[in-house]
């Protein structure tokens, strides 16, 4: 026999549980809106350094003959937003990689998918400032050719040129597709956070340059 | 947290050699002082063939991978090293799979005096040498199994100083580095990382690719007598 108080409490309950599954359609489209907001403001901010004033950058593009890093300074749009000037900056970078006469071969097409940033952990011996993971593109670790030299270099002049200008970068560590990786192409250690201080380049810029 | 107890290891080696364990059976009926043993530090150099079986490291061409040059390369140092009379572990004699681990722990139970780690790449000049990205730091009884190295970056780099300037004197082009190769880190010797590249660019005079024979030879005949100078200048810790 079901009593009077049985039928109430679940009707109560039923009540709630639409209510509750109304709820998580909505935070669940709210959430989808604000994805699909952020996608698109990304590819907005990177158009949008077509048409902001070029700034000078200083690129530290690596010699596979004397394993140095040369300092080489670009005018180029930079978008608003560290995430978007970062990814520019290593994609400028890349594409002098591939340049003509380049001194550090690496021919791809896209070899950043993303930056994102995490403030430094505040502890013992920690630095503040920011660590950048750059998710590189599996296209760049196919490409990268395999040796401690090489791989090294690649890793260093990205974290020199992100570091040189954009200060606030301390730390960075990579990723490839979006997934950690043990090494770059069989050699350099993906494990790791690299720190701004392992970088030695040259110090005094070549204004307009080429590597 | 892995640990190593770098301390252990050398005491145990010390008391093998003394003969420490062999006087302890049978009861002495008068305590005689043992007479003083003097105890030859051992010499040992570790090669370590990077790459090896499913992991062929870099490619040369269609036919020519890494391993076989690192395989190629540690069998002849090696041969150099004993006939100079110097005694040599290796981390592997064949085209085998060799995991990092087991390396690290070969040359470390050596305890060796000088670990070199061979590496072979088509890119850059000359030979590359590079010592761990690690801080120095003081030496402990206990070393955490991720930065075994630090205590040793001192000796690892007078070690590829000694290297440098052997192959500087067989006139071969030198890039000196610090880098994150693994094992290096875990390695509780100096060590360095040896990579061979072709000798090309502009202040070459003649320039040889990565198999030629000759080059390999004069390479190698560099590391024997960089090593047999680190032998003449080497003290036990």
């Amino acid at each position: 026999m079901i009593t009077r108080g049985h039928k109430i409490l679940f009707a109560v309950l039923l009540l709630a549980c639409v209510a509750m599954a109304v709820a998580l359609i909505r935070l669940r489209e709210r959430a989808q809106d604000r994805l699909q907001a952020q996608a698109a403001e990304e590819p907005a901010a990177m158009t949008e350094s077509a048409g902001s004033p070029p700034r000078i950058v200083t690129l530290y593009v690596p010699n596979d003959l004397d394993g140095s890093l040369t300092a080489v300074e670009r005018s180029i749009p930079l978008p608003a937003g560290e995430n978007a000037q970062a990814r520019v900056l290593l994609e400028s970078l890349i594409e002098a990689f591939a340049a003509p006469g380049t001194t550090h071969p690496i021919s791809v097409a896209s070899g950043i998918n993303d930056v994102y940033f995490l403030p430094v952990p505040q502890g013992r011996g920690e630095t503040k400032g920011q660590i950048a993971v750059v998710d590189l593109s599996g296209a760049l670790a196919a490409a990268q050719p395999s040796g401690i030299e090489p791989e090294t270099l690649t890793l260093l002049s990205m974290l020199a040129t992100l570091h040189a200008n954009l200060p606030s970068i301390t730390q960075v560590h990579f990723l490839v597709d979006g997934q950690p990786r043990e090494t770059l192409a069989g050699h350099a250690d993906l494990t790791r956070t690299y720190l701004a201080a392992e970088t030695n380049p040259q110090p005094s810029p070549v204004p307009g340059g080429t590597p | 947290m892995r640990w190593i107890d770098a301390g252990a290891l050398a005491v145990v080696a010390a008391g093998v050699m003394a003969g420490g364990w062999a006087q302890t059976s049978g009861p002495p009926a008068m305590p005689v002082p043992p007479p003083p043993v003097q105890v030859q530090p051992r010499f040992v150099v570790a090669l370590d063939a990077a790459h090896g079986g499913s992991d062929t490291g870099a490619r040369f061409g269609q036919d020519i991978l890494e391993k076989d040059i690192t395989l190629a390369l540690s069998v002849h140092l090696r041969s150099l090293l004993h006939a100079r009379g110097i005694e040599v572990v290796t981390t592997r004699e064949s085209d085998i799979d060799v995991p990092l681990l087991n390396r690290a722990e070969t040359a470390n139970h050596a305890q060796a005096a000088a670990c070199l780690v061979l590496h072979a790449t088509p890119t850059g000049s000359g030979i590359h040498l590079f010592t761990s990205s690690l801080n120095p730091a003081p030496s402990a009884r206990l070393l955490p199994w991720d930065t075994a190295q630090a205590p040793y970056i001192t000796q690892s780099l007078k070690l590829e100083s000694e290297i440098d300037t052997a192959l500087a004197h067989s006139e071969i082009p030198v890039t000196l580095g610090r880098a994150s190769v693994q094992p290096m880190d875990h390695l509780t010797c100096p060590e360095v990382a040896v990579e061979m590249a072709p000798l090309v660019g502009g202040h070459v005079s003649h320039p040889r690719d990565i198999t030629d024979a000759a080059y390999q030879k004069q390479v190698v005949e560099s590391l024997a007598a960089a090593l047999e100078q680190w032998r003449s200048d080497w003290k036990q810790p």
